[in-house]
């Protein structure tokens, strides 16, 4: 089976963040970025699956030059091609504006290849902006069904359908049959993802990325990325403290010793 | 007058707190749109007496989406129910609750609607004579302020907590009136087979007085030593944060927060936890909450009652040693 696996390239989740000049998004520069942690799981699962059926995982991302990074790190653990949607046209979209754009490519993926996706999976939300919705607006524009916060996939013989387990709250997982094609989105912590061999390194230099922009999907540029989008971040920010917490300041010994008679006489938990 | 429309989640005939919270926020975003109207939607089967209460809300209508297909969730059933209703009503803002099954299919809404969409706020307000919205970005370490622009309708989940549900308005002009639907075209995508419990539900974190919860920060499970000592001294419960578990560190059954437990101890200890918004859900009833983290910025301390910025893995261990001192003495 043919797998495509959408991934996002984000800021560091350890990084310190500064709020950019123009007050929109943080600052970039010299920030450092890493493939979204939950679609580092969908691409392992993406990879399993394909493995076990014989077939290949295509790697798809959208963002600037930097996200080739992303894309050669997917591409030694094992992608066969990577598609990059490049063009600055694609930027600053909201999660209707950028899943109507991958959509696009991997539609003219799978026309151009034949075959075509049995699955395509992405990671279940993002670590910068967090929408949670990308794969589900792929799966409307596709007319595909989906399912969000994936917690198991079983692919059944034949690949006409699969078994897929749903994380709900309150610590219950829902399990239902899903007909294949379709789009999963998949939740951090479903398999443990591998590391990329020095052969995987290697090998990557030499697999296809292939460069995109909206004139080659056939896209109108009002209708992706900023242009496209009916969201707009005026201004980013950190969070007001509020009250805020008390700050102990010190050496190892004395903030311990402080918090430990704090915690007795002033807040008297201990 | 731009109408607002409140999608309510109910389950077994019961409305959960947080779409309660939702009709908090639909009528007053009901009210910053300059006396709009608040509608609730009701969805399922067999739902006169929740429509009823629904009713006692200060709201217009209580729209039913009444389907023996809409029984149980699946987003095909839910989306093929709401589209086309959305399509014709035109309300300014369809308001949900920011559940992981609102998240699984109403997106796909927005673009079946041909509606714009607006995840997980916090919090809204007028500003230029428009309205922003505020939603948490980059794991809660900022807020970004959002605004909506072009036409037609927008969807908006509000998360958990940001608006209060006891502060619902109630009155009596509620009409309860069935939602026109496509009866056919409302039917499951999904086959649902079984639910089931995600973790061996082994350990109950409800319970304890004390818990010690550690994140991503630990960096690793051979870490955790320090972190368990200081639990002991502290007769405490350790416990954790998604990503520990995801990285199997420690089982999932200790995990706190959206997908794990709810916990109120009267103290709670985080070490290494950023606070994000997905644990902070799980531990915000707790008495008192110490944090301990090397990046000042971590909005964990936006929350906890004490702060130490620093290495965990120097202040953990002189803790221990600080509680056992203490005890010794007292």
């Amino acid at each position: 089976m043919r797998v495509a696996v959408c991934v996002k390239q984000v800021p560091d989740t350890e990084a310190r963040l500064r709020v950019g000049r123009d007050g929109r998004w943080v600052d970039e520069e010299d920030l450092p970025f890493q493939i979204n942690e939950s679609d580092e799981y969908a691409l392992e699962e993406g990879l399993r699956i394909a493995e076990g059926t014989g077939g290949e995982v295509v790697v798809f991302s959208l963002g600037p030059e930097r996200v080739k990074d992303a894309l050669r790190k997917a591409l030694a653990l094992g992608a066969a091609k990577a598609v990059h949607l490049s063009d600055p046209a694609f930027g600053g979209g909201d999660a209707l504006a950028t899943g109507r754009a991958l959509a696009a490519a991997i539609r003219r993926d799978a026309e151009a290849g034949g075959d075509g996706f049995g699955l395509v999976l992405t990671g279940s939300q993002s670590d910068d902006v967090g929408y949670g919705s990308t794969g589900s607006v792929v799966a409307g524009v596709l007319g595909w069904p989906h399912a969000w916060l994936v917690m198991g996939v079983a692919v059944e013989d034949g690949g006409g359908a699969a078994e897929v387990t749903r994380e709900m709250e309150s610590g219950k997982n829902e399990v239902f049959r899903l007909p294949l094609p379709a789009v999963l989105a998949v939740q951090a912590g479903i398999n443990h993802p591998r590391y990329a061999s020095l052969k995987g390194i290697m090998q990557a230099k030499r697999k296809p990325v292939d460069a995109l922009g909206p004139a080659d999907l056939g896209l109108d540029p009002a209708t992706i990325g900023e242009a496209g989008s009916r969201l707009e971040i005026v201004s980013v920010a950190f969070p007001e403290s509020g009250e805020g917490a008390q700050m102990i300041e010190g050496d190892a010994a004395t903030v311990a010793r402080t918090l430990v008679e704090k915690l007795r006489t002033e807040a008297r938990v201990l | 007058m731009a109408k607002v429309w409140i999608v309510l989640q109910q389950r077994e005939g019961r409305v959960s707190r947080i779409s309660r919270e939702a009709i908090a926020a639909g009528q007053r975003l009901a009210g910053e749109l300059g006396g709009g109207q608040a509608e609730a939607v009701l969805l399922g089967s067999g739902m006169e007496e929740l429509a009823r209460e629904v009713a006692g809300a200060d709201l217009t209508a209580v729209h039913v989406a009444d389907h023996e297909a809409l029984a149980d969730y699946t987003p095909g059933a839910y989306v093929a129910a709401l589209a086309p209703a959305i399509r014709d009503a035109a309300p300014g803002f369809v308001v949900f609750p920011h559940t992981y099954q609102t998240v699984d299919y109403f997106a796909r809404l927005a673009h079946e609607a041909g509606a714009g969409l607006l995840p997980e706020v916090t919090g809204f307000e007028r500003a230029d004579g428009g309205l922003v919205f505020r939603r948490p970005i980059l794991g809660g370490k900022l807020v970004a302020k959002v605004r909506v622009r072009g036409e037609g309708p927008v969807l908006v989940s509000v998360q958990s907590g940001a608006f209060s549900a006891d502060s619902v308005a109630h009155g009596s002009s509620a009409e309860v009136r069935e939602l026109a639907l496509d009866r056919a075209a409302v039917r499951a995508d999904r086959e649902i087979l079984r639910v089931e419990d995600a973790g061996s539900d082994q350990v109950d974190l409800t319970k304890a007085d004390v818990i010690v919860a550690v994140g991503r920060g630990v960096g690793g499970e051979d870490k955790l030593g320090p972190i368990r000592d200081l639990a002991a001294a502290l007769g405490a419960e350790i416990a954790a944060s998604r990503p520990v578990v995801d990285n199997g560190w420690l089982e999932r059954d200790r995990q706190i927060g959206s997908s794990g437990q709810t916990v109120a101890p009267k103290l709670y200890v985080a070490a290494g936890i950023s606070g994000a918004i997905q644990h902070v859900v799980g531990m915000k009833g707790s008495g008192v909450v110490v944090a301990i983290n090397k990046d000042p910025g971590a909005p964990i301390f936006n929350l906890a009652d004490y702060g130490i910025v620093g290495d965990l893995h120097e202040i953990v261990p002189a803790l221990t040693e600080a509680v056992r001192e203490a005890q010794g003495g007292g």
